[in-house]
């Protein structure tokens, strides 16, 4: 009897306490969070004029413009064309590094400063750089080329390669950042397997196939959703790397600046909302996608 | 064998090398740009890559079109304002989550998880409608309404009170604590390095975040570095020397934090990263 009274005190305490600690958590969350998203569903059956002006309701005439609008479809394929050069290329550079620094190499620490050093810069930054090393007439890639005796290339003005050219941005800035994970899952396979390994002769090469790949394939998993929801997400350097001026950008615009064009440019909040809402749908289809294959290659043991 | 393994470890570090040098090009390339006069910067025959004379004019005449020390102040009242809110709210939360029992709680954290799941972008025009309505636009407060709160921190710190043992609570319970005081005595304390790794990770990415500065905060003396290099770039498109040297000043200072805490930073995105 004593201790049912006690039990049920110690849970009106838990569950006060409880909803006390959430309490700004949960208002933040329904605030900046749940209201937004349902007003961003109700938006995109709106129009909105230049400025915040009017706010009309059309019912599905957004998404029937979003389906026939051939720059946003446009900017689908750019967006998935970015992900497809930059998620693989940065993945495979930073689980090489991590594993040539797992093992004893001097100056361990200096390498890895070095190589996560672009994730510590300014994105605007990194994305002038990167034009200024790009630019045509007078960057200092065309002139290593010219040097050669190579001609230029016009790295980001050619529609039909620009977005590569942005995409090594990208993999540039995120190869520290995957590479100091990689390097923390590695830290967790067990020693003794690469030992028991040598001792039945197999080489470095055999080792990464037969042990690093199937161990570290949980953290790679990790790494390539939360690299193509992010890549999925590109803007900054589009943004700041591409003039409106730029004969590619219609072919390297992705659909987050295509949104943000729209929605803050343009003013049409109405038709921003759309699109990012497709955005959403894209990404959740990718991850259920990814959710699904998982079981195919991860490895939990 | 001998010989091989000598061959094989020089081949690491010709790679590991060869990587550094093509990861601090751009670095290189930027500062020795920002010292170069405008005629050097576009010169082809000689094409130049050290400056003749070191000069500063280019950051002259920055810091004369830019406030930088507004700036750097904008920018740091973005960073601190979204930590402080991020670790506070988060660490309270995440107790709540990891540790107690109630009704609610499970729908509650789906909340959380569903967030996450979700592009920030879908939030933007809500959240600057808001800030907007509010009045805020071109505050400090405009600047941190995304940050308030974040899911991302709530997880985290939630794992992190999931790895403690019960049986300091219990101790607690015993010595007459009551739950806020086992959180604000016992439990917090321990979770002190995913408190740093919070921290860390969203002082970066504050730092980092251009959308948002670029719709709320246009006022050259409210924005943030990353917004008002866009700016700069607009307006001075043709002027390299001054565009690396603004890109430079904006970098120094997280890279100087980076330098001194690189064990904190690099553990801290770690343990963050690796959790999310």
């Amino acid at each position: 009897m004593n201790i049912k009274i006690k039990g049920s005190r110690r849970e009106r305490s838990e569950f006060l306490w409880g909803w006390l600690f959430l309490l700004p958590t949960m208002a933040g969350l329904i605030i900046l969070n749940i209201i937004p998203i349902i007003q961003t569903v109700y938006q995109s059956f709106f129009k909105t004029g230049a400025f915040g002006r009017g706010n009309v309701f059309v019912g599905l005439q957004n998404y029937e413009k979003l389906f026939t609008d051939s720059l946003v479809w446009q900017a689908l394929m750019n967006t998935f064309k970015y992900a497809l050069v930059e998620v693989p290329f940065s993945i495979v550079i930073a689980l090489l590094l991590a594993v040539l620094m797992d093992g004893k190499i001097r100056g361990k620490s200096a390498w890895r400063t070095i190589y996560f050093l672009p994730m510590v810069a300014a994105p605007a930054a990194v994305a002038m750089v990167w034009r200024w090393l790009y630019n045509s007439e007078f960057g200092l890639f065309n002139h290593l080329l010219n040097s050669l005796g190579l001609s230029s290339v016009n790295w980001i003005s050619n529609p039909s390669t620009a977005y590569i050219s942005v995409a090594v941005v990208g993999i540039w800035s995120i190869i520290g950042y995957n590479m100091v994970l990689f390097i923390a899952g590695l830290k967790e396979i067990p020693r003794d397997y690469y030992e028991a390994s040598q001792i039945d002769g197999a080489g470095g090469v055999k080792q990464f196939f037969y042990i690093t790949l199937p161990l570290i394939s949980p953290t790679m998993f990790f790494v390539a959703v939360t690299r193509i929801i992010g890549a999925m997400q590109v803007f900054d350097s589009i943004y700041m790397m591409m003039d409106k001026s730029n004969p590619a950008l219609v072919k390297t615009q992705s659909l987050v600046y295509l949104f943000y064009r729209y929605s803050f440019v343009e003013g049409n909040k109405g038709y921003g909302s759309s699109i990012v809402l497709l955005l959403l749908v894209v990404i959740l289809l990718i991850t259920v996608i990814q959710m699904v294959c998982q079981k195919k290659w991860v490895n939990y043991s | 064998m001998d010989k091989s393994r000598k061959i094989r470890e020089s081949l690491i570090y010709v790679i590991l090398f060869t990587g550094s040098v093509t990861m601090l090009v751009p670095f290189i390339w930027m500062i020795l740009t920002a010292f170069k006069s405008t005629s050097e910067s576009t010169q082809m025959n000689p094409f130049i890559i050290f400056p003749g004379v070191w000069r500063k004019d280019a950051f002259i005449s920055v810091l004369s079109k830019m406030n930088f020390l507004r700036l750097y102040w904008n920018t740091l009242v973005l960073i601190l304002g979204r930590v402080v809110c991020a670790v506070l709210t988060a660490t309270m939360a995440g107790y709540a989550f990891g540790r107690l029992h109630f009704k609610g709680r499970n729908l509650a954290f789906s909340l959380v998880l569903f967030q996450m799941m979700v592009p920030t972008q879908i939030f933007i025009i809500p959240q600057y409608l808001m800030v907007s309505r509010l009045g805020a636009l071109n505050t400090w407060f405009g600047l941190l309404f995304p940050g308030l709160v974040t899911a991302f921190g709530t997880f985290l710190l939630r794992q992190a009170y999931m790895g403690l043992p019960a049986s300091l609570e219990e101790a607690a319970r015993l010595d007459g604590c009551n739950i806020g005081q086992t959180f604000l005595h016992v439990m917090a304390p321990l979770t002190k390095s995913s408190m740093v790794a919070l921290g860390i990770f969203t002082a970066l990415f504050a730092f980092k975040d251009l959308m948002w500065p670029l719709v709320v905060n246009t006022e050259q003396n409210t924005m943030p570095l990353s917004a008002a290099l866009a700016k700069l770039q607009g307006q001075f498109v043709a002027n390299y020397p001054e565009l690396m040297a603004a890109s430079l000043l904006a970098c120094i200072p997280m890279v100087v934090i980076y330098l001194l805490f690189q064990k904190q930073f690099i553990d801290g995105i770690a343990t963050s990263g690796g959790k999310l």
